[in-house]
């Protein structure tokens, strides 16, 4: 492949220095004169209706400026079903429920004061449990809401009695997906403001910008048009706030009542609370193969339990059939997904999206057909691996696809076998598991564009304008690399500005492995077009025609060597009569479809990436406990605009994947979060983590800017995956539910043995 | 109640009136405005509001203000020697141990009370040293890398 100047090079995060010396200022440090604090009063209960608030003891509380209810606002609904309002006025749902918010001098006083809000409930019965909420008399949840059932999911392709008959060997398999929490390490932060026009300034840790400013002008009942949306430096996010959630809407509420900027930051317990959590999952899977190793079909069925109202959760059956559909060569598919409300949790988008849950009980399977058929698990996924240029009978065009090469990569690597301890009570094991993502963005929305300028001031400084949002990942780098490849700068000389609605063009979010393709491939377009500007007017410099020029060292150049500098030529367009600036403009929209609404067929992202981690573990037969020694991650992406940060993202998915395999579980009593803490929610810590190896395939994307494509999720989607595959090389037990925690697996070798 | 209580932060120093019940934690950000020191749980278990007090880490959050009386305090502020970057914070930056960077405070106040302990740190204690700092985004290998750096290219406790 070419070689770039800065494209491809490892090139430390342009926000690090600041961030390492403590200046950048996140969403916790914003401050505004006059600025108060809010605190959220929740519900007591699961399921009840409210007969009384009692404001009045919280009112009188030295510090307190105000308190809202549902009656300061005029009644709205919002999220995907409109199920949900700001403050709940007469029924609660679940636990999390929000019914008042107290605005005070500080967070200490107006967490106090929201204490002291006195309500009279009447206890209603509540489901905890989908086979409870779908039993006849269950209780309603939201009414109209029959068996509390909200949408069925099915797709199919082929005939899946044919893919029966054909089959040589068949397995089955139930497994059990957890909570689990985003656990940024910053958490949700808000900071609203009224001005005197009515105007609403939001200073938000979201992932979706624009989206929020539509979201909000309805859960609020004003013009979307009137809210500026500001994005501080953002400490982590993983998907947490890709929707909109009631305390986006109370933050704006209590600062209109206090009549000044109020500030809503959660506590790290309310982050578990009230914030959204991953889907979990009760699924079943069938699926056979012939003896020669093809694949013949996939059958699965499975409940989720969305929470009490709707968000992002209830829509990751559409990347669990996309992976049961398309990942690997097989020809009859059938899949069902049955979500069903409960008084529990609300779900939301993380990192994978669906990913983690479908990679698990996909892979589990190929591993028991694998068994079956005698075959080497690596070899039997290359037998049905998925190739370049072909289109899924779902529909996905993949175009680039290095799966074949991610496997290969880790079968030359198990070609080193594993050493056994000396002691009898310990096992090793190897397991792989692998993913298909989407690998540029997924069109869930109308639009799945981004829009950028680029501007060249006088002095040859370069500003991308993008609509992107860094949230940690390191998109502005990887952004501003791709703009300094094109303008012939270094990286140091383009400024990345991305954080405020009025001044950025649209973009749908951060989410779905996009921004490094989307936003980077408008990005690229943008400086193209502020390049031919500044190549026109450099060609009236130096002599030869615009196509013969190119742009080094933040130097126009002319193929006899003559050059001259860039600024120079902006400062030449400028100060001229008739004189033009130097901005290029773009809007991305990749070249795909929203899926049928029937039928789920569809190419949703202009590209796929591919995943396999191999995972080497130890397994104690005595205490349960299962250490990861080693994962080696192979990664189709495209290209690594910026190695480092691929590892940084690849890394950390196995940080989370980890967790999601091992340890981490939001565990939930009728209802309410039992372990809001990092010391009962335990995360991998440095000391935990095993060796990572990284393998980049590079399969050059043809959409792709400079080939590259999305990394963001693919780290942590399959490691739970291939963790529950070594686990069964080691100690001969399938483990289907995750966390694989020490006593599940001391459970399931004592199932063994008996 | 409130007391009046004097310390040094930053080599700065510093007399103020606090209620009793303040953390540091909230000292070093309301009243000080340093603003590198991160609330992350407000209970000890994320090591992102780490500091150095006399010398030795501890988390702020769990911390009275009023405890500190006398005592010297370094923060993330005061790391940076006039304006060159410590070679930790270097290290950080170049390794690429930092992305959403909010754990990145307590993980570099960590590594340097390390350091100056053990300036050249095996793998694994550098890995049990930070065991009590949480990062969600690096999966921590570029930290460890960055911080075994340092160790390797300094020559001694005292430029720690």
């Amino acid at each position: 492949m070419k070689e770039f100047a800065v494209v491809g090079k490892r090139i430390p995060k342009t926000d690090a220095p600041d961030k390492v010396t403590g200046r950048a200022t996140y969403g916790q440090d914003f401050k505004l004169p006059g600025m108060l604090h809010g605190a959220i009063r929740y519900s007591d209960h699961a399921h009840a209706r409210i007969l009384s608030i009692d404001t009045s003891k919280a009112e009188a509380l030295e510090g307190v400026k105000c308190v809202v209810t549902a009656d300061d606002v005029p009644e709205t609904r919002f999220g995907f079903y409109k199920d949900n309002m700001p403050l709940k006025k007469d029924v609660v749902r679940s636990h999390r429920d929000e019914i008042a918010g107290v605005v005070a001098s500080n967070e200490m006083i107006a967490r106090q004061a929201a204490k002291m809000i006195e309500i009279e409930y009447e206890i209603m019965p509540a489901v905890f449990t989908v086979a409870d909420a779908m039993t006849e008399n269950a209780p309603l949840i939201h009414p109209g809401k029959e068996n509390n059932h909200l949408i069925t999911n099915t797709y199919s392709h082929g005939d899946l009695e044919q893919g029966e008959a054909e089959s040589d060997v068949v397995v089955q398999v139930s497994c059990k997906l957890p909570y689990v929490n985003h656990a940024s390490m910053e958490t949700c932060v808000i900071v609203a403001q009224f001005d005197h026009h009515e105007n609403l300034t939001l200073w938000s840790t979201t992932q979706i910008p624009f989206l929020l400013q539509k979201d909000l002008g309805q859960a609020l009942g004003m013009p979307p048009k009137d809210i500026r949306i500001i994005q501080p430096t953002i400490g982590g996010a993983f998907g947490r706030e890709l929707d909109i959630y009631p305390y986006h809407p109370i933050a704006a509420i209590m600062a209109k009542k206090a009549q000044t900027a109020v500030r809503l930051c959660f506590s790290r317990e309310e982050e578990f609370r009230a914030g959204p959590q991953r889907q979990p999952v009760e699924v079943s899977i069938r699926a056979g193969a012939k003896n020669n190793g093809d694949l013949t079909f996939r059958d699965v069925s499975m409940t989720l339990d969305v929470g009490a109202y709707v968000s992002w959760g209830s829509t990751t059956p559409l990347v669990m059939m996309e992976t049961t559909a398309s990942f690997y060569r097989v020809p009859h598919v059938r899949f069902k997904a049955d979500c069903v409300y409960t008084n529990n949790l609300i779900t939301g988008a993380m990192r994978g999206y669906g990913n983690p849950q479908s990679s698990f009980y996909v892979e589990s399977a190929m591993d028991m057909l694998a068994e079956k058929l005698g075959m080497d698990p690596i070899q039997f996924r290359i037998h049905n691996s998925n190739q370049p240029n072909t289109t899924t009978e779902q529909g996905l065009k993949i175009t680039s696809c290095g799966l074949e090469d991610c496997l290969k990569a880790l079968a030359e690597r198990a070609e080193t076998k594993l050493e056994q301890p000396e002691k009898e009570h310990l096992k090793r094991g190897r397991g792989v598991g692998g993913t298909l993502n989407v690998g540029g963005g997924a069109r869930i929305y109308r639009s799945d564009g981004c829009g950028a300028t680029v501007k060249v001031d006088d002095f040859g400084h370069v500003s991308l304008i993008t609509g992107s949002t860094e949230i940690g990942q390191g998109s502005e780098t990887v952004l501003a690399q791709m703009v300094a490849e094109i303008m012939g700068v270094e990286v140091a000389d383009v400024r990345v500005i991305n954080s405020d609605t009025d001044v950025k063009m649209w973009d749908v979010g951060v989410h779905a492995s996009r921004t490094t393709f989307i936003a980077g491939k408008a990005a690229c377009l943008a400086a193209k077009e502020a390049l031919s500007q500044i190549f026109e007017t450099a060609s009236e410099m130096l002599g030869p025609p615009p196509d013969l020029l190119k742009a080094e060292n933040g130097q126009i150049i002319a193929p006899d060597g003559k050059s001259v500098s860039l600024s120079k030529v902006v400062r030449s367009r400028h100060f001229r009569s008739d004189g033009k600036m130097v901005h290029g403009q773009a809007f991305y929209d990749p070249p795909t479809e929203l899926v049928d609404k029937e039928s789920y067929h569809g190419n949703i992202s202009p590209a796929y990436g591919f995943g396999m981690q191999m995972a080497d573990v130890e397994v104690d037969t005595e205490t349960g406990q299962v250490k990861v020694l080693k994962l080696v991650c192979a990664k189709d992406i495209g290209r690594a605009i910026n190695p480092m940060a691929v590892e940084g993202q690849i890394e950390g998915g196995a940080q989370m994947g980890l967790g999601y395999a091992l340890s981490e579980e939001v565990v939930v009593k009728e209802g309410k979060v039992m372990n809001p803490n990092f010391v009962d929610y335990r995360l991998f810590t440095s000391a935990d983590m095993p060796e990572i190896e990284n393998i980049l395939i590079e399969s050059n994307d043809p959409e792709g800017p400079f080939g590259a494509k999305g990394i963001g999720e693919m780290g942590s989607s399959c490691v739970a995956a291939a963790v529950t595959n070594a686990i069964y090389d080691a100690v001969g037990v399938r483990l289907t539910q995750a966390p694989m925690t020490p006593e599940r697996v001391l459970a399931a070798l004592d199932a063994l043995e008996k | 109640m409130k007391k009046i209580i004097s310390f040094t932060v930053n080599g700065a120093k510093q007399e103020l009136y606090l209620d009793t019940r303040k953390t540091l934690l909230k000292m070093l950000r309301e009243d000080l405005e340093l603003m590198g020191v991160h609330l992350g749980c407000g209970g000890g278990d994320c090591g992102a509001c780490t500091v150095l007090l006399n010398g030795e880490p501890v988390t702020s959050c769990l911390v009275l203000a009023v405890d500190c009386e006398g005592a010297e305090i370094t923060t993330v502020e005061g790391v940076q020697q006039n304006s060159e970057l410590h070679p930790l914070q270097q290290s950080m930056i170049e390794k690429g141990g930092i992305q959403c960077g909010f754990c990145t405070p307590g993980m570099v106040m960590n590594s340097l009370a390390l350091l100056r302990e053990n300036p050249q740190p095996t793998e694994v204690e550098v890995r049990q040293a930070l065991s009590g700092n949480l990062c969600r985004c690096t999966g921590y290998a570029k930290i460890v890398e960055a911080v075994l750096d340092t160790g390797k290219t300094m020559t001694n406790s005292e430029e720690v």
